[in-house]
């Protein structure tokens, strides 16, 4: 039991600190811009792609930094060019905008790179134990995840809480015709915020094309869990994003492990169900079937409970 | 046009309400007569025509549905194939039960379906509708992944992947209808479709479906004057999930099976964006939306692998150029179709005709070649696009596609400029024109 638990408390860590990664830009996204990206999930998976691709020419260690790059630049000129047109006609506009912009990425990588997944392996220089945990090794790329998902959260955390241009950022969302009035370049500040949001989830794709199939459908995929962390923690809110990420990771971890179904729950308190009672099959789905639909559970939960979510302050 | 999905103006129209209503009957009548010549029409007359039909409806039925929250109320879902999903499913149930000896005629089976669409509607708006906007937005997609992935879990009720089937033939016959034939299909969609339609037009003109509009552009005055606006959105919730049950029950008769495929986000985005194409400011937009994109989806997907993404090009130039949609370009067209000025428009039209062939050409050209090297490479380098042969393995195709799109894009902009030259030009001279009338 204390192995399940440890293993399973260590790799729903891990899996919060991934599902974290992905959820940043997001969340910077969404608090600085009022702009909540459908495609953020898509160019989670053109970061995926871009390590894939530039692994093979440049190796890991440049790609790690040339992929977030390209996805930057991309999300930048995104903004410039589309997203800028459509922001006076206000939220929904923008979300339809980036949801039409996640099925041309999605077409757009099909188109090059094909419906099949690439194979994309862990580079040698990360792949070694770094520690064993009840004869599981701890494979070092994981570390190497952590250490980044930790470090995008201190540098966002620094740069909008204690930095100038972090302040401007956060005025631009309130009073964007003071802040330049005062003589700063708000559409400026904008690209700047949505290249950084795309080079975060590139960042991310870097790193998650290991832990999942980088194919054409991953964005499909990872989309909906990570606006459930987003809801979950309070839209707009890093911290909020950060707890309700681990929270979810280590849930669905126990989930998966966890071999019980509602009719086991029935047995123990001295109730049989018989088959033919109603909604038999409902009670009869085993805890780590049902892993899947733990977050949105979660989210419908929170929903009735707290609709603002975790950490949140404003509602949208 | 009347416009009676936009702001309360309709309200004010100097005119009677009988005359509305005389003008109306007569739209209905004219649209149940289109409805029953359609399959007789040259070239819709085969199976394949008729079935195209059916699904038209199909998609219509559910794309209006779609509306009543979106356009109507102003609440964007990306999970609404849960009630048209739901709905088929409850109607699969149904007619399996019917074929097992339950006294109901097949045609009632979309009622099952939009009593089911109405019940999880109820059941799921009354937790998602406490919210509007964004995360309104956020929580139907969440409920969407819910139910989909519910779908797996209990193959009993959903029978997993392979889905449910029924046969739509052994029932109880109802003016000698017994479905062997796809036109006895299409007769059955498209009525319960012009009903369809006729309620939620109905709809739309109730003080319920007003406060609905109410609720779409400003909750705080609805507020203010004593309405409940989470209790607006319920209601509205609550008739778009029967609607969309009903498209579900008709696909159910239609296909006879029903998969996961049908609660699915796929599903879901298709609706969105139909309806948004066609026009979500309108009445008529999302009929003419799954009008049009049901069209398209079956006649290029057989050309081409690409079709998603020709399709998600176009919502964003739709999103970006024309905010209402295929329907809004009509309408923004007619005040202005009485002027001088006009035929000068249409020749910039016709000009800016040219570069838009030019870059599609070169653009489909470099697409369709991409895609058939990185998906289908057993299929070979030598292909057809849009008229031509061409052999992917050679630089000459791609020189060529890249040359068109270098000479057609800086010719587009330039075009842009003459069509939004001269498109002001109309729209003075119309304003000028109906400012004179006023006097």
């Amino acid at each position: 039991m204390l192995e399940l638990t440890a293993v399973s408390i260590a790799n729903g860590v891990v899996y919060g600190l991934l599902l974290f990664m992905l959820t940043s830009g997001l969340t910077l996204i969404f608090s600085m811009m009022g702009v909540l990206n459908f495609a953020h999930a898509s160019m989670f998976m053109l970061g995926a792609y871009f390590s894939f691709e530039l692994g093979k020419w440049v190796g890991f260690w440049p790609a790690l930094v040339l992929a977030p790059l390209f996805c930057g630049l991309i999300g930048a000129a995104i903004e410039r060019y589309g997203l800028r047109r459509v922001h006076a006609r206000g939220h929904v506009a923008e979300i339809l905008f980036t949801f039409g912009l996640a099925y041309v990425l999605e077409e757009l990588v099909t188109m090059i790179w094909g419906r099949n997944a690439v194979s994309s392996r862990v580079p040698e220089s990360i792949d070694f134990s770094l520690l064993s945990l009840f004869g599981t090794s701890f494979p070092a790329y994981k570390g190497l995840m952590m250490a980044i998902s930790v470090a995008m959260f201190v540098f966002l955390y620094v740069a909008l809480k204690r930095t100038r241009i972090g302040l401007i950022i956060q005025a631009a969302l309130t009073h964007p015709n003071m802040v330049s009035a005062l003589g700063h370049d708000v559409p400026g500040v904008y690209v700047l915020v949505f290249g950084i949001g795309s080079a975060l989830a590139g960042l991310a794709g870097v790193i998650g094309g290991f832990m999942w199939m980088t194919q054409p459908t991953l964005a499909h995929f990872v989309g909906p869990i990570v606006f459930v962390v987003v809801v979950v923690g309070g839209l707009g809110s890093l911290t909020g994003a950060l707890i309700a990420s681990m929270l979810i990771g280590i849930v669905q971890t126990f989930a998966v492990a966890i071999d019980y179904s509602l009719l086991d729950l029935f047995r123990a308190i001295g109730v049989d169900v018989s088959r033919s009672a109603p909604l038999y099959e409902l009670y009869s789905i085993k805890l780590a079937t049902a892993a899947p639909i733990v977050p949105y559970l979660l989210l419908v939960i929170m929903l009735v409970v707290r609709p603002r979510g975790l950490l949140g302050t404003r509602d949208a | 046009m009347t416009d009676g999905t936009r702001s309360a103006l309709p309200l004010i129209e100097p005119i009677t309400v009988a005359r509305v209503r005389g003008q109306s009957v007569r739209v209905w009548l004219i649209a149940a007569v289109v409805l029953a010549a359609l399959p007789y029409v040259p070239g819709l007359t085969s199976d394949f025509g008729r079935s195209l039909l059916s699904q038209m409806g199909i998609a219509a039925v559910f794309a209006l549905s779609f509306n009543v929250l979106f356009g109507q109320t102003g609440l964007l879902s990306f999970g609404h194939a849960v009630y048209f999903g739901l709905g088929g499913y409850a109607a699969i149930h149904f007619m399996q039960a019917i074929n097992a000896g339950l006294p109901v005629p097949m045609p009632l089976v979309p009622l099952a379906g939009a009593a089911a669409g109405l019940f999880f509607g109820a059941l799921f708006g009354s937790v998602t509708t406490r919210r509007s906007g964004t995360i309104f937005a956020l929580i139907s997609l969440g409920v969407g992944e819910l139910v989909y992935a519910m779908t797996f879990m209990l193959p009993g009720y959903f029978g997993g992947e392979e889905g449910i089937t029924a046969n739509r033939t052994r029932g109880p016959e109802l003016l000698g209808l017994n479905f062997s034939s796809q036109l006895e299909v299409y007769y059955v969609v498209a009525a319960w479709a012009l009903i369809a339609a006729i309620v939620m037009r109905f709809f739309t003109r109730t003080p319920l479906g007003r406060m609905c509009n109410a609720v779409r552009d400003n909750p705080e005055r609805a507020e203010f004057i004593g309405y409940n606006t989470q209790r607006v959105r319920f209601l509205a919730f609550s008739v778009a999930g029967l609607f969309a049950g009903l498209a579900g029950g008709l696909h159910a008769i239609n296909y006879e099976i029903v998969a996961a495929d049908a609660v699915s986000a796929q599903r879901s985005g298709a609706v969105l964006i139909m309806a948004y194409i066609g026009g979500a400011r309108y009445f008529v937009g999302p009929i003419v939306g799954s009008i049009a994109l049901t069209w398209l989806q079956i006649s290029l997907s057989a050309y081409s692998g690409a079709w998603l993404l020709y399709l998600g090009l176009f919502f964003i130039a739709v999103i970006l150029y024309a905010p209402d949609g295929l329907s809004g370009l009509v309408v923004r067209h007619a005040p202005i179709a009485r002027t001088k000025a006009f035929g000068g428009l249409l020749g910039a039209y016709l000009v800016a005709l040219v570069p838009v062939v030019v870059v599609a050409t070169g653009a489909i050209l470099l697409i369709e070649m991409s895609y058939r090297l990185a998906t289908q490479p057993e299929a070979g380098t030598k292909m057809r696009v849009l008229w031509a042969s061409v052999d992917a393995a050679t630089p000459w195709p791609w020189g060529i596609a890249v040359l068109l799109l270098a000479i057609g894009l800086p010719l587009l902009r330039r075009a842009a400029g003459m069509v939004a030259a001269a498109w002001d030009r109309a729209s003075i001279e119309s304003r000028s024109r109906s400012s004179q009338v006023e006097r």
